[in-house]
């Protein structure tokens, strides 16, 4: 292996410094006693407890994961027929038109797709609340769904369904017995993404959610405009810590599944 | 001796199985199949040759139900088989990419069949174990697509689409993906299966040598046409076209214009050069234009003028291709022609007879070629 030159070190420390330091003061700070966010007064971890106890906090929090469930559910199950239509159903009039508007909403600004989305839901009388925050969730976690699941349908071998439908299948049988397992990898991906796409949307839930639903997002920015107390630090460390988990768990199942395969490979290069 | 032989083609009570009746396919403007009308008849190892683009897959995802044809009827046992959908079809496909489901092990791939019928599950064990033992992959029945050689897979292919006893097997490039000595021996386990089995087999390949190897009888394609359809031996000693005679095996091929002479054909085919003799040709007038096609193994080459030889010409070689078990000579006529003859190699590391620009002689009978019209 070559040796570290001290250009690398450096260009090193300075860009973890520069991507992990605050979170690090972040953590710190979450531990601090004094009611003052920049006043280090000792250790201590009284405003976790307060963070738990504060009803408002837990509610947002609530309604934020009910959000990203439902809306990633719902941008999936539009998201993969999107993509199979795109993938499949070859060239019909106005697909380029039609391919363009699935992938618009992702290099659309957030400010226009949130505004665009209350317009439309005055215009249609509808009482803003989670359900609205979930159809806007929805519409634009759909597309990064359709571009995850695309890939990996350009490259499925369409026999494979004709040889499902030639073995007995009526075609929702070969959907459900054949192509869905196979681009099972793909679809679950998509749906992480959206979900975490919708957990940690602030523009757009601000503009379409009512006065009874605030997202957790919502409910932090509110309340650091009066000033950052401890507690959003301890909160903002717990919320660090789920991710961290969750990437952690999702990044150890693809490298076991990425050795297995392997093991699988090499076994059956030694048959052959 | 006449009855044992397998010939329901010259039976003219046998019941085809298949029938193509004028069928054409259409995708756009191009014509895949054109006014095509075939019979196929039960326990056949038909195969459809022709190089890509013949319309040869098309027929076969017809047979499969993938296409529908644009004119025309297919009848499988007398029944018009259009509006009948893929999976209701008495009739199984082996995909040239073999299209094994990867996320099912071997035995789960070859039971996927059965139970979409509805099969009771101990009848299931027994099929799949039956597949199994028919393509000796017992042992890899636990294991996925991925876990095993390209060999394996093929024979996997196959039982899963032996497995629900169907009519007809269609075999799209079965071997296409073997290498040559993995393709030969697994075209010798075809014949044996389908001898077992007794399923009707109709397979599509673009390669000649393995169509005349497996098949009772191959179907010549061009162009959404079928130009001849015959067992191997007539379609080689007794091709209906020059077409034919070049896409099957090596030919030389000779063209010019008929003189009936008898009971024999002539034709005056270049200046200066005896007129070839041979079997005549039905309805061939003196002055039509005629082809002769002669296979090189069965010109003999000598340094000497043979006597009493129907068809002597004399040339020079011009290139020698020693091939191991026979050498090909390529003799350059007075006119500049080339003509192919082939001898055995049958003794060994013997010197070579003949060398590069050396005087020699080209015989063959009258009946060693065929006149072509076209």
């Amino acid at each position: 292996m070559r040796r570290m030159t001290w250009f690398n070190v450096t260009s090193l420390t300075f860009g973890f410094a520069f991507l992990y330091l605050p979170m690090v003061i972040l953590i710190i700070y979450s531990f601090n006693e004094s009611k003052l966010v920049t006043v280090w007064a000792g250790f201590s971890t009284k405003w976790y407890g307060e963070v738990l106890r504060n009803t408002a906090f837990l509610d947002a929090a609530w309604v934020t994961v009910k959000v990203a469930f439902l809306s990633s559910c719902l941008a999936t199950i539009l998201g993969t027929m999107a993509a199979i239509v795109m993938v499949r159903a070859g060239r019909f009039r106005g697909r380029t038109l039609f391919s363009g508007m699935i992938y618009a909403p992702m290099v659309m600004p957030e400010v226009i797709t949130g505004l665009s989305l209350l317009l439309l839901f005055i215009s249609l009388g509808m009482d803003r609340g989670v359900f609205t925050i979930v159809l806007a969730h929805t519409t634009f976690a759909m597309c990064y769904v359709s571009v995850v699941v695309s890939s990996r349908l350009v490259s499925f071998d369409q026999s494979l369904e004709e040889a499902a439908l030639d073995l007995g299948c009526s075609p929702v049988q070969a959907f459900r017995l054949v192509t869905l397992p196979i681009i099972a990898p793909a679809v679950i991906s998509g749906w992480l993404l959206a979900f975490t796409l919708s957990l940690d949307d602030l523009v757009i839930a601000s503009f379409t959610s009512g006065p009874s639903a605030t997202t957790l997002p919502m409910k932090i920015w509110s309340s650091v405009r009066l000033g950052v107390s401890p507690e959003i630090n301890a909160l903002s460390t717990i919320m660090i810590l789920v991710v961290a988990i969750g990437v952690i768990t999702a990044s150890l199942i693809n490298k076991r599944n990425v050795m297995r395969q392997r093991r699988e490979e090499a076994a059956a290069d030694k048959l052959a | 001796m006449a009855l044992d032989v397998f010939a329901p083609w010259d039976d003219p009570n046998a019941k085809p199985l298949i029938q193509f009746q004028n069928v054409t396919k259409r995708f756009g403007d191009f014509t895949a199949i054109d006014d095509l009308t075939v019979d196929i008849f039960e326990k056949e190892f038909f195969a459809l040759l022709g190089p890509s683009g013949c319309g040869k897959t098309t027929m076969m995802r017809m047979l499969a139900g993938f296409e529908t044809p644009t004119e025309g009827q297919i009848l499988l046992a007398g029944e018009d088989i259009g509006p009948v959908p893929p999976n209701k079809r008495a009739v199984n496909m082996m995909f040239q990419s073999y299209a094994l489901f990867p996320h099912l092990s071997i035995w789960e791939n070859i039971a996927f069949g059965l139970r979409r019928d509805k099969m009771p599950k101990d009848q299931i064990g027994e099929r799949v174990e039956e597949m199994l033992r028919l393509t000796r992959l017992e042992k890899f029945a636990r294991r996925k697509p991925h876990q095993i050689s390209g060999g394996q897979r093929q024979r996997v292919a196959l039982a899963r689409s032996l497995a629900k006893a169907p009519k007809l097997l269609l075999l799209d490039e079965p071997l296409g993906a073997l290498d040559k000595k993995l393709r030969q021996e697994t075209q010798f386990e075809l014949m044996d299966i389908q001898e077992t089995t007794g399923t009707t087999f109709v397979i599509v390949t673009h390669d000649q040598e393995e169509a005349m190897t497996v098949a009772s009888r191959v179907a010549v394609m061009d162009h959404g046409k079928i130009i001849q359809v015959s067992t191997p031996d007539v379609i080689y000693e007794a091709p209906n076209s020059t077409y034919v005679a070049d896409f099957i095996g090596d030919v030389n091929l000779l063209s010019g214009k008929a003189d009936p002479q008898g009971d024999k054909l002539h034709m005056h085919w270049a200046e200066g050069q005896p007129a070839v003799v041979g079997s005549p040709l039905e309805g061939a007038t003196k002055g039509q234009d005629v082809h002769y096609a002669i296979r090189p193994e069965k010109v003999s080459i000598s340094a000497e003028k043979p006597e009493n030889a129907a068809n002597a010409i004399q040339g020079e070689v011009h290139d020698i291709a020693y091939l191991g078990n026979i050498s090909t000579y390529h003799v350059k006529l007075a006119g500049g022609q080339i003509i192919k003859a082939q001898s055995a190699n049958n003794r060994r590391i013997s010197r070579r007879a003949f060398t590069w620009e050396d005087k020699v002689w080209l015989s063959w009978t009258d009946t060693a070629g065929v006149f072509l019209e076209r």
